[in-house]
């Protein structure tokens, strides 16, 4: 058998959606993960922001601070996600106002004191996990929007050989003309807008070669979609829940994301 | 957008102002028609028109070498404006270029557009692994108020090209320049209104502020004379402007940003990678960037 080299299971944007971070620890279990990260935003969009919060240290899995979980542990005015849309602004403060007003002082203390980065190598390369960009925790990586020439450069300003990010909820990998990797590694808390139920996070395989698949998730999302009714979050919401496809926060798409959706 | 008004006072000098730093070139913002238009719009910051020529339609060999003078600087896409670019005979040739090496996108006013035109934009988009995105502006959401400022008859063709993007599946975003000084939500909503009235699903909305450049100045009819002098270096948040991340290239040269390439002092340099510092922000435009947050760019 050959040798294998470093598992990792990387995923974010869990928005509360502590059904499917329960079904995704489970999956990183099965794929042999050496290592599994949450890359941030743990809240947000979902109900109940402690229960993901609870679990997800009770895991004991690293967790990089997100714009969501910066806004959250200090009680920001809003969850700093960058939407420039007023309408999209509506609607991500609705759900921010009901996480911030339901997550405990103590989970606060958690989140303000989590890393915004985690550097590592593995082997001779050089592993960089980030939110939104290494240069800003919010910013947007969208797969049909960044040039290889940006992402080369942000390897060469960040010194990564392999960079994970995440903060837009759609998952891609990019291995870039230099031989360098960029992935997004996608959102657990909410559908791909994809038309599936299912949520997708990424695992990788750092040996000879770099290996990326995105893995499929299901998880009770009817419950979830009840528990987002019985709290009274907007209706919108749950329908993504329901349906696999967004229905906010859609201005910022590039045309390729966005044409690939039903809304 | 949140504003944070600083305290204004009147000034042209560049000694007492706040500079932005340069971060990164992330948009480069390539004028291919110049200020040649085939609307003569009463706002336009650039005063463009028909028969303008003070910038110079660029050629398509002139846009490949700025491409390529960008790519090693890390660019991450470029955006084509004018004037209005769809009167560049080779707009299509120019974009097919560009498109294998970053996204882009088409800053237009909707009103030149052909079955055949829109056929070949949405196949070019099909076929980019990058996005092309069509832009299209929209003063207001009726014909009144929109063709007050673009001339008759303006309205209805522009809202024609949107809905022959969206048919061709190129999810076109509406610009929505804020002429009416309502509320961001409630224009936002009367826009996708009218848009979907006009059969446009699934319409994208950037609103954008008014700015006092060009004819705008004279459409108001008084200077806007407001300055950032008096905000200090440590006060001044680098974060809220686009030129620290931005430069447009025209074909007289490099200038801040695509606001300025048509006022004193915004021209930088004739090489891209020699206007990659800061830029002291003395331009009462710079105030407008500043309170809005705004970015020309996508999102």
């Amino acid at each position: 058998m050959a040798e294998t080299g470093l598992r990792l299971a990387l995923f974010g944007g869990v928005y509360s959606n502590h059904l499917a971070l329960d079904a995704t620890l489970a999956d990183a279990a099965r794929f042999g993960a050496d290592a599994t990260w949450c890359l941030g935003d743990v809240g947000g969009f979902g109900p109940h922001p402690d229960h993901s919060l609870e679990r997800l240290r009770a895991a004991g899995v690293p967790t990089l601070r997100g714009n969501y979980d910066a806004s959250i542990g200090e009680a920001l005015d809003d969850c700093g996600c960058g939407y420039a849309d007023p309408l999209d602004q509506q609607y991500a403060q609705r759900s921010y106002d009901y996480t911030l007003a339901r997550t405990s002082s103590a989970h606060r203390a958690w989140l303000r004191a989590l890393p915004e980065h985690a550097r590592f190598t593995a082997g001779e390369r050089r592993v960089l996990l980030t939110h939104g960009s290494p240069r800003r925790v919010n910013e947007f990586l969208w797969d049909s929007a960044c040039s290889d020439a940006f992402l080369e450069w942000l390897c060469d300003a960040y010194e990564a050989d392999v960079l994970a990010c995440t903060h837009t909820g759609l998952h891609w990998h990019r291995a870039l003309p230099s031989g360098r990797h960029v992935i997004n590694v996608g959102a657990i808390g909410r559908p791909a807008n994809d038309g599936r139920t299912d949520v997708w996070y990424a695992a990788l395989e750092l040996g000879a070669d770099v290996t990326v698949t995105f893995r499929p998730v299901s998880y009770d999302h009817e419950s979830l979609a009840r528990e987002m009714e019985e709290e009274a979050l907007p209706a919108e919401f749950v329908e993504t829940i329901r349906t696999g496809w967004w229905t906010t926060c859609l201005e910022n798409l590039p045309s390729r994301e966005r044409r690939r959706g039903k809304f | 957008m949140s504003q944070v008004l600083p305290a204004f006072t009147a000034s042209r000098t560049t000694a007492d102002v706040p500079r932005q730093p340069f971060a990164h070139l992330d948009e480069l913002w390539i004028q291919v028609a110049g200020t040649l238009c085939n609307l003569s719009c009463t706002h336009c910051f650039v005063s463009c028109g028909p028969g303008d020529a003070r910038h110079a339609l660029m050629t398509r060999a002139e846009v490949a070498a700025r491409v390529a003078e960008a790519l090693p600087l890390g660019v991450r896409e470029c955006y084509f404006t004018g004037g209005e670019p769809f009167l560049h005979p080779d707009l299509l040739d120019i974009l097919e270029d560009t498109l294998p090496h970053t996204p882009c996108t088409v800053l237009t006013n909707g009103t030149l557009f052909t079955a055949a035109r829109v056929a070949a934009l949405a196949e070019l988009g099909e076929r980019s692994r990058y996005s092309l995105e069509i832009r299209v502006s929209l003063d207001a959401p009726t014909a009144p108020e929109h063709d007050a400022f673009r001339g008759a008859g303006s309205f209805e063709r522009a809202l024609a090209g949107v809905r022959a993007l969206t048919d061709a599946g190129l999810v076109p975003i509406v610009t929505v320049t804020e002429t009416t000084g309502e509320d961001p939500l409630v224009l936002r909503r009367r826009v996708v209104a009218a848009l979907e009235a006009a059969g446009v699903r699934r319409a994208r909305i950037k609103l954008l502020p008014l700015f006092a450049l060009g004819r705008e100045v004279g459409r108001r009819g008084a200077p806007f004379a407001a300055s950032l002098a008096g905000l200090g270096q440590d006060a001044f948040d680098a974060t809220r402007l686009q030129c620290g991340h931005c430069r447009a290239v025209t074909s007289r040269g490099v200038f801040v940003c695509p606001l300025l390439v048509d006022e004193p002092g915004g021209r930088m340099g004739a090489r891209l990678d020699e206007t990659l510092k800061p830029f002291a922000l003395a331009h009462s435009a710079c105030v407008t960037c500043y309170a809005t947050g705004m970015s020309c760019a996508n999102g």
